[in-house]
């Protein structure tokens, strides 16, 4: 396996040059249509969502969208999603649910945003209602974390019967940054704190959290997006024939345990 | 020499926090610890909440002895729970069990934030999903009063995932068309604000409960300014 170190692959997740969730629904699906708002407040832009075609199967694609530059960052507010986004995800969500389409999600946040407005409009309701929702939804849903999966904002949109996470990217409680601020009262060693926090695909593998890990090869997706989407939609193509033949219930049943396993007690 | 200073009992006063009012201990407690003067709620542990909401000798206690591990080695993690089960005479976070409220046959979950700031590790998280589908099972209401400061990082992600483990035990609960009651008490945050805690059919709160996903002061250092007076209060 990689020799890297947890930090240096909270690194290569942050990488700006890292393939963003547009780029690989571009690489991976066809006739993708982007769909936009929550029809109460706006449309944020750090999410995306929409329908695609995943080779001829009608598919529902949603994932938080980073920038590749300041410029875009700015726009995204780099990936931090407002409650709208989350509220815009689940619509589109029960869309999927409606029409029978399997839920693709990709999941690429350092958390969900910290505002003002973010608070008025109920920030930890909409996650709150997402979790749950998705918990119990009647279709298919996979989630690939393809950079940063930060905290209950990474949740938010990251519930589902089959969770993949790319090689480099990382999944966490909160930021490393975070943590150090917590236990050491300084941000900057958050470098020891990654290290520690056990936040890798690896780490989350052995805890049984996701299916499987996706490699990255030439040093990283930034290197190898082509190949990188090519194998991320292998893991799809499987996850979905394998997930189709499950009933309604079975599905909804296998997920309740896939969580309901996590830290039990006999 | 005659001192001075006015012989005080110690331990016989407290101060509100809200108000600043200096008040008689026993006073507080005749009134179910809210402040005489303005009405503002003490902090309660979950031990005495629940002596105060369920009828007497009515309550049966849930998993009292399940203990937290030490998943992701983190330094001192039991020292650190071992020294709070001591001062607190609690094994974690939150109680649960059954008990009635004026005859009502109900679940509870209670919170408390003198361990770890009610934070939701697995032993947390575990409680209150074998208290919800104990409510399903049962087709009994559910009462959640949550205090916490959020997903308990030194169980990492896994007390991340606890958020969609007691999210989809409440969806079960709420699909058999059972009441699920949630009642904030100060501080809601986090993970916990971000799950359970806003998936009730009733949404209670104390007055003046900090009810928000990131704290104030995570916002401020944020977005570098000033909230808004009473920002994030239940009232807000």
């Amino acid at each position: 396996m990689s020799e890297l170190t947890a930090w240096d692959k909270v690194c290569l997740a942050r990488l700006s040059a890292r393939p963003t969730t547009l780029e690989y629904i571009e690489c991976i699906f066809s006739s993708f249509i982007e769909l936009h708002g929550d029809r109460a407040f706006g449309d944020d832009k750090a999410i995306v969502g929409g329908l695609a075609l995943l080779d001829d199967m009608p598919v529902t694609v949603i994932g938080n969208q980073k920038g590749r530059n300041t410029k875009e960052n700015i726009e995204r507010n780099f990936g931090m999603a407002n409650p709208e986004g989350y509220r815009k995800a689940l619509r589109l969500m029960k869309e999927a649910e409606k029409f029978h389409r399997p839920i693709i999600t990709f999941v690429d946040t350092p958390g969900a945003f910290c505002g003002i407005g973010a608070e008025e409009r109920g920030e930890a309701e909409s996650i709150a209602k997402n979790i749950m929702e998705m918990t119990n939804l009647k279709t298919p849903i996979i989630s690939i974390v393809i950079g940063e999966g930060s905290s209950g904002g990474a949740l938010g949109i990251g519930v589902g019967d089959r969770i993949y996470m790319l090689e480099n990217s990382i999944y966490s409680v909160l930021s490393p940054e975070g943590f150090a601020t917590i236990l050491w009262k300084d941000s900057a060693r958050a470098q020891e704190a990654a290290n520690m926090m056990k936040i890798t695909a690896e780490d989350l593998y052995k805890f049984e959290i996701i299916d499987g890990i996706i490699p990255e090869v030439n040093g990283g997706a930034h290197n190898s997006k082509e190949e990188t989407a090519q194998k991320i939609k292998e893991v799809l193509l499987k996850s979905i024939q394998e997930l189709n033949k499950k009933s309604v219930k079975e599905l909804q049943d296998e997920r309740y345990e896939k969580y309901r396993k996590i830290g039990r007690r006999m | 020499m005659i001192n001075s200073t006015p012989d005080i009992p110690v331990g016989k006063w407290i101060k509100c926090d809200f108000c600043g009012e200096i008040l008689y201990k026993d006073h507080i407690r005749q009134n179910l610890n809210v402040c005489t003067n303005c009405g503002n709620h003490f902090r309660l542990s979950a031990r005495r909440r629940i002596n105060q909401i369920v009828d007497e000798n009515t309550f049966e206690e849930f998993d009292a002895d399940m203990l937290s591990e030490n998943s992701l080695d983190y330094p001192d993690y039991e020292t650190k729970l071992e020294q709070l089960r001591e001062k607190t005479g609690m094994n974690e976070a939150v109680k649960t069990g059954v008990g009635e409220i004026e005859g009502i046959r109900t679940v509870l979950a209670v919170m408390d934030g003198n361990f770890l700031m009610g934070s939701m590790g697995t032993v947390v998280g575990e409680k209150i999903t074998r208290a919800i589908e104990y409510a399903t099972e049962n087709k009994l209401p559910l009462c959640i009063f949550t205090v916490s400061g959020g997903a308990r990082m030194q169980e990492g992600i896994l007390s991340l995932m606890q958020m969609a483990k007691t999210s989809a035990a409440i969806a079960r609960h709420h699909e058999a068309g059972l009441l699920y009651i949630t009642i904030l008490t100060d501080p809601t945050t986090g993970g916990v604000s971000a799950s359970f805690a806003m998936q009730g059919d009733i949404i209670l709160s104390e007055p003046n409960c900090l009810v928000c996903f990131a704290g104030p002061r995570v916002i401020e250092q944020t977005i570098k300014q000033t909230l808004p007076e009473g920002f994030q209060r239940a009232e807000f």
